[in-house]
């Protein structure tokens, strides 16, 4: 095995692992918090607007962490730095 | 694979080249400013208005409501700022259902760039209100052990807007491009609704955070109202 079936294995494993461990969080989170808001809403519906509202920003914050899962896996799929890194070696020689 | 507008490449010359990010956004620039001119060319302040001045009139007074809703007092005065951010973002999402069009918010430099905006804005609105002093003041709340972590959540807040706003926008037309190899036909419609729904939701959260940011920012330490909310995404 060389350096660049390496990485190529270790980039695609972590890619998944990365979306797969960090989405696990965030949509534990974004469950509890529409729940909570859901009763909330239900309990108090005059406040509705209140509690949309920061419910929507609330879940934009939990969802933020799952995007940077997602913009990791992305970049080790489509942009790896050390596998440009091996390709520009590769094509040095 | 086509991961951002920066891509397109239109037209090159040397070191200069306008990628697909910088046409589409200029083109958006041009639509919403074009437009807005057309628009508030002739108002009428009787009952009898154009249905363009009723479209502007809601959308005005829409983003104002909101951001009355945050906790900032005078809305007229940001209005400016965060209704272009909302209305910039808004539509570069909305303008997806046009074929041949990416979205400019989908590279990194666009997000970025409009992640910088608010980062010297909230400064610039928090000396205005509270002055110099009692602006870097307010880092140094509750106490000062909290200095570093306030100066690293203003840094990292940044540049989660950045990349919430860049991730969101990038994710919805990388999971188009991978369906369309799997399923071509119906199932690429139903995300592109979803992502229509995901770049609304977007441009709210972004300039609702840079209202609650600024909101944070100008109000003073003395005449706290709200409960201070935790602003580090």
């Amino acid at each position: 095995m060389d350096d660049m079936t390496l990485i190529a294995i270790a980039s695609i494993a972590t890619a998944g692992l990365t979306i797969a461990l960090g989405s696990i969080g965030p949509a534990l989170g974004e469950g509890r918090a529409v729940a909570t808001a859901l009763s909330s809403l239900a309990q108090q519906p005059d406040s509705s607007s209140t509690i949309t509202r920061t419910l929507f920003v609330g879940l934009a914050m939990i969802e933020s962490i799952a995007i940077y899962c997602f913009v990791v896996s992305m970049i080790l799929i489509f942009a790896n730095p050390f596998w440009n890194h091996v390709i520009a070696q590769a094509a040095g020689k | 694979m086509h991961l951002s507008s920066d891509e397109t490449i239109f037209w090159r010359h040397g070191f200069c080249k306008l990628n697909g990010t910088i046409v589409f956004t200029w083109g958006l620039m041009l639509a919403l400013t074009l437009g807005s001119k057309l628009v508030t060319r002739r108002l009428s302040t009787d009952l009898k208005r154009s249905r363009w001045q009723n479209l502007i009139e809601i959308v005005v007074t829409g983003i104002e409501t909101q951001i009355a809703d945050v906790g900032l007092d005078h809305p007229e005065k940001y209005i400016g700022f965060l209704g272009t951010l909302f209305l910039f973002v808004a539509l570069a999402s909305l303008c997806t259902v046009i074929p041949g069009y990416d979205p400019p918010t989908g590279s990194l430099s666009t997000t970025a760039a409009l992640a910088l905006c608010v980062f010297v804005a909230v400064p610039l609105y928090g000396v205005e209100e509270q002055g110099f002093g009692g602006y870097l003041r307010s880092y140094a709340q509750p106490t000062v052990i909290m200095l570093p972590f306030n100066i690293i959540s203003e840094l990292s807040r940044t540049l989660a807007l950045a990349v919430r706003l860049f991730g969101n926008m990038m994710s919805g037309a990388m999971i188009l491009a991978i369906l369309l190899t799997i399923t071509p036909f119906i199932f690429p419609i139903a995300m592109s609704a979803l992502g229509l729904l995901t770049g609304m939701v977007q441009a709210y959260i972004f300039s609702i955070l840079a209202a609650v940011y600024i909101a944070a920012a100008t109000r003073g330490s003395g005449t706290k109202r709200a409960p201070a909310q935790s602003t580090a995404g």
